[in-house]
């Protein structure tokens, strides 16, 4: 890790400020991705702006859904009552990530921005087009097992988000709401805010460099309200998915009304499934059109020497949450 | 003197469930691990590893690294300060690495040191090495025995010489080819890293120019301070190891590693105390890991199951240097009756550093593949595992011919059986569902030889009624301070509260270190022959004193138990050990002895035919006994169908390994050996990129091994058991025993519960989900 400077913010214009004038800069909230990149040196920043002391917090429903502050804990976040009990895929998403210890450090904001597993990125002796663009992926022909079949590049198979939150916040259609360092704000639906990897791997979300996310909003439906996730691993507990999904349905009477269906693991971004949802619009609540909305999700699925058994444990996956959430 | 004792002397603390005597020194924080030792003036070292695996360096820039505050030097290779002698110079290299990195420009394996910097804060040392800029000359690497461009050896000897590669009994092919059942399969285990919490550390502090203390994270310190002798040409006199507590090891600080000698290197240079600790990240590439492997088994059997044949082969990764590989074969040699067995071993070159010993090697994948493919000749023969297991049972060591020290497998099957409701396994494979789940019940046996070990040890019982006893043994996090603190006690009559223990310093007398389970046996065996010097004074000075109840009786006349001594004929007639002392006006008595593990207790103690001198029913076997601890493990597991994740729901294990020193040390031990055999067999793999040569996941959030949500309530019970054999006390070590087997049962369950045999470890989900697709 190098030596850099630090500064704590106590307006969110002094930070975006800061960090539009030092393009080595960084924020710092929770730390928990942040400093194991740096101290593997894969991130070297010369000045940390501690962002923890911005007024990015809160849990509150508002007309336009649950709103929760960017500097809201893991940990806080999934236990609170409005999480738990109107967007279960949120609060598992939180529950099951990483361990309590870090659950405690990491922000919502920070979470949304984690960067890659993959084994090639965060060590910086091999190449990797991701964290030195034009180096190579050597992840094609090696260790693969945890990485992208869905909206890979023949540069970048990493699934870029390893985590579980946004996986659920994409299925539920949550919107970011980012402020850059004229103090302006935007929304940007989640859905658009990951970038594939395309030629271009070190462009991993939409976020301008002094930019910051500010809140997280998930708007209040049905389906949110009906919604799981569910996680596939190695190991019982702090472990990233192999595969992952996050669900949600509005049956009536045995009819799919709405539904929502994201996947984690298999995608270099976390991975909407729109044309399964759409699929699923309409038909009865049964095994067998979970299996069909399954095999149309992983369409297209590119796998490489030791990820193809994604492809099923995603379909498997699928049919499992769904078939959770429809009972 | 030691004296035989052909039962078990009456116990006071023994046995008993001690709370570990060091458990508030580390709870507390008080408890200094090497790296947390402090000398003043110390300086700190990091190595700068290297990032390629095969080929040279053409050149280091240390230019930036200098300018960082508090640089001290920067060694390369080119100015490294070298050593007497390299361990290939050396003819009595204790390590399993003969390798030592930055003698010159060569690469050999992707991690190795490459420079270390000595700064005076580990931060500018640590960011000095990251600003190291090294240019290599990069040739392709071979990555393991499966790479194209590997070529299979026969290494003759495997494990620095010390086994053959080839053992032959009987006539295994022919026996097979006749066998009316055969089963042939091949078993993979995955590359494991030993990933103890407390990562491998130096701190090298040179008292004048020839004399050197080391506090090392070190498994045996003897081991380490004679290797630092031989490296640097000094008497072994004038370097002291020490090693007062150590977080874990499994083998990996066992055996002799770079970064220690290099360490000491660096320190004489600048001539400060250096104290270097391997990251993380450098666990994975500085002290050694499991070999890549797979096993061919074939066993050969008649209709009812006995077994005709056992004809195994190994093919392994070795590195460029050494033919280390774990001796798989010996379990297959000796735990059933079979009179025809072969094991060949082979072994490939790769740029990987040299692999070592980790916790039941060889035992651990060779039971792997033994008891999987006894479970597969049950599921043929449509015969409970437990019953092919018994109709092959070895009354004898099949390997040797020899009878057994001591063997309960047998109790330890029914006990197993009966506390893990083993009657109740469905047999039918893929028949029992919880919910979604598949559930599954497995068993296999264990067993880990008594290997001949010796040691020494010092008593000083005080008049006061307290006592001192010294041995340099080392204790992994696993309970020797507290099992030797309850022998002592027994030995002088004390309460454990005043017997101070105290181990891991090459200035004690010596003892073995921490590794193939002699440690517990050893050490307290030369303990026990410590205090029994400490009677024989004693009691001649009991004899003489007027004062004593004792006084003119003939020495052999006295007997002495739990720091007691009386009259054989008349036990009333006597006193304790500390109230003659305190008569005496001695301020203190000390009594040293040599304690023997295994064989060479058998030899002094009973001849070189384990005939006991005192028995009239003299057995005339040749050679002695066989020595082992025997165990069964049974276990329940439930699989997901669909997302092919296992998990180990229900874990009984019930062993036979002589006389338990501490119940609650003991239970907790082979606790941990079957969680450390969970992790491989469910999760732990280090996979090597097949370019590169180099892992992928070098760390714990890539290399998985078990958490607490993966391990369920575990049963473990020991089974009474007296070895008269073996050493003073009885004890087998059980470092291992625990593991032994573990992966098999697993497997066995997961075949239970699915149908479905896998025969790589580990069984991760996406194998699962992969066996699943094919036909049961």
């Amino acid at each position: 890790m190098n030596n850099f400077s630090y500064i704590q913010a106590d307006k969110a214009k002094e930070a975006t400020a800061a960090k539009r004038d030092d393009k080595s800069a960084a924020f710092i909230a929770g730390g928990t991705t942040l400093l194991d990149l740096m101290k593997s040196n894969v991130e070297n920043h010369d000045q940390l702006i501690d962002v923890n002391l911005l007024p990015f917090r809160g849990i509150e429903m508002t007309k336009d859904g649950l709103r929760i502050g960017a500097l809201e804990r893991m940990s806080d976040v999934g236990a609170h009552p409005l999480v738990a009990q109107q967007f279960p895929a949120v609060a598992e998403s939180l529950l099951l990530a990483a361990s309590a210890q870090l659950r405690n450090m990491a922000s919502i904001g920070g979470n949304v921005l984690q960067r890659t597993r993959c084994g090639y990125f965060r060590d910086t002796a091999f190449p990797c087009n991701k964290r030195e663009p034009g180096t190579g992926c050597p992840a094609l022909e090696g260790d693969n097992r945890n990485l992208a079949i869905l909206g890979t590049s023949e540069t970048c198979i990493a699934t870029s988000y390893p985590g579980d939150l946004s996986v659920a916040l994409i299925a539920l259609d949550a919107v970011l709401t980012l402020e850059n360092a004229k103090g302006k704000q935007r929304q940007v639906p989640i859905t658009k805010f990951y970038l594939l990897p395309g030629t271009t791997p070190q462009r991993e979300t939409v976020l301008e460099a002094d930019e910051l996310i500010v809140a997280v909003t998930i708007p209040q439906t049905e389906a949110a309200r009906k919604s799981k996730y569910l996680k596939v691993r190695d190991r019982a507990s702090y472990a990233y998915a192999l595969v992952s999904a996050a669900v949600g349905l509005e049956v009536q009477g045995g009819t799919i009304r709405a539904a929502r269906v994201a996947l984690g693991g298999v995608g270099a971004q976390p991975w909407r499934c729109s044309e399964a949802e759409k699929m699923l619009v309409g038909k009865p609540a049964t095994e067998a059109t979970f299996r069909a909305a399954a095999e149309l999700a992983l369409r297209g699925a590119k796998p490489r020497e030791h990820n193809a058994y994604k492809i099923e444990m995603a379909k498997n996956t699928l049919v499992r949450a769904l078939s959770e959430v429809a009972v | 003197m030691e004296t035989n004792q052909k039962e078990n002397a009456p116990t006071n603390v023994v046995g008993k469930p001690l709370d570990r005597v060091d458990g508030p020194a580390k709870v507390t924080g008080a408890a200094r691990y090497s790296a947390e030792i402090n000398v003043p003036g110390t300086v700190h070292g990091v190595l700068k590893t290297s990032t390629i695996a095969k080929g040279r360096i053409t050149s280091i820039d240390t230019s930036r690294a200098a300018k960082e505050p508090g640089i001290l030097n920067i060694f390369t290779h080119e100015n490294l300060p070298k050593p007497a002698k390299t361990p290939k110079q050396i003819e009595k290299w204790r390590a399993a690495q003969s390798y030592l990195p930055m003698q010159d420009n060569q690469i050999q394996y992707a991690g190795q040191p490459v420079a270390l910097v000595v700064a005076t804060t580990l931060e500018a040392a640590t960011q000095a090495a990251a600003l190291i800029k090294v240019t290599y000359q990069v040739e392709t690497p071979i990555d393991s025995y499966l790479d194209p461009k590997a070529e299979l050896f026969d290494p003759q000897k495997i494990q620095s010489g010390k086994k053959d590669a080839h053992v032959v009994r009987g006539n295994p092919q022919q026996a097979y080819d006749g066998a009316a059942l055969k089963h042939e399969a091949t078993y993979v285990h995955a590359i494991n890293h030993h990933s103890p919490m407390e990562s491998a550390a130096t701190l090298a502090v040179w008292e004048g120019a020839d004399k050197l203390t080391v506090y090392e994270a070190s498994q045996n310190v003897t081991m380490h301070q004679g290797n630092l002798a031989e490296l640097l040409g000094m008497p072994r006199e004038q370097i002291r190891v020490v090693t007062k507590y150590i977080g874990g090891g499994f083998g990996c600080k066992g055996s002799f590693w770079p970064h220690t000698i290099l360490t000491v290197l660096a320190a004489r240079a600048v001539n400060r105390p250096v104290k270097l600790a391997l990251t993380r990240q450098q666990m994975f590439t500085g002290v050694g890991h499991r070999e890549d492997q797979e096993q061919t088994l074939k066993l050969g059997a008649t209709a009812d199951g006995k077994l005709v044949s056992i004809v195994h082969t190994k093919k392994a990764t070795t590195s460029p240097w050494d033919n280390y590989t774990e001796s798989n074969g010996k379990i297959m040699d000796m735990l059933y009756a079979c009179e025809n067995y072969s094991t060949v071993y082979e072994l490939a070159r790769a740029n990987v550093m040299t692999s070592v010993w980790m916790r039941a090697p060889g035992e651990g994948p060779g039971s792997f593949a033994l008891e999987s493919s006894m479970d597969d000749l049950a599921n043929q023969l449509n015969i409970d595992p437990l019953e092919i297991r018994l109709r092959n049972y070895a009354d004898h060591d099949h390997s040797n011919g020899k009878p057994w020290s001591s063997k309960s497998l047998k109790q330890c099957y029914t006990r197993g059986a009966e506390l893990f409701g083993w009657d109740k396994r469905n047999p039918k494979p893929g028949q029992t569902r919880r919910g979604r789940m598949l559930v599954g019940h497995g068993m296999a046996s264990a067993t880990y030889p008594v290997h001949s070990s010796q040691g020494t040890a010092r008593v000083r019982l005080f008049a006061d009624g307290h006592a001192v006893v010294e041995a340099g043994a080392t204790d992994l996090g696993t309970g020797t301070y507290t099992v030797m603190t309850q022998v002592s006690a027994d030995a002088l009559g004390l309460p454990p509260e005043k017997i101070r223990f105290e181990l891991g310093d090459t200035r004690l007398p010596t003892a073995p270190g921490s590794g193939g389970s002699v440690a517990a046996g050893t050490v307290a065996s030369s303990i026990m022959a410590a205090a029994q010097d400490v009677w024989d004074k004693m009691v001649k000075m009991a004899v003489a004193d007027k004062k004593s109840p004792l006084y003119k009786a003939k020495p052999t006349d006295v007997k002495v138990e739990l720091g007691r001594m009386f009259l054989i004929k008349d036990p009333k007639k006597g006193e304790t050990l500390v109230a003659a002392l305190g008569r005496s006006g001695q301020p203190d008595i000390e009594g040293s002895g040599t304690g023997r593990y295994g064989a060479g207790y058998e030899e002094k103690n009973f001849g070189q035919n384990g005939a006991d001198p005192n028995n009239d029913n003299k057995e005339k076997k040749t050679g002695g006994h066989s020595m082992h601890s025997f165990g069964a493990h049974f276990c329940e597991v439930e699989v997901d169908p669909d997302l092919g994740t296992i998990r180990v729901t229900r874990w009984v294990g019930v062993h036979g390994a002589g006389t338990v020193l501490n119940l609650k040390t003991a239970t907790s031990q082979m606790t941990g050996g079957a969680i450390y055999g969970i992790g491989a067999a469910l999760m732990e793999d280090t996979f090597r990129d097949p370019n590169f040569a180099r892992y992928t996941n070098a760390d714990l959030a890539g290399y998985h091994v078990p958490v607490n949500a993966d391990i369920p309530n575990m049963q473990v019970e020991f089974v009474p058991e007296t070895d008269p054999y073996i050493n003073l006390l009885g004890v087998k070590g059980i470092g291992e025993l625990g593991m032994v087997g573990v992966t098999a049962a697993v497997a066995n369950a997961v075949f239970n519960a699915t149908g479905r045999r896998l025969r790589s470890l580990p069984m991760t989900p996406d194998k699962v989900l992969e066996a699943m697709r094919l036909p049961a």
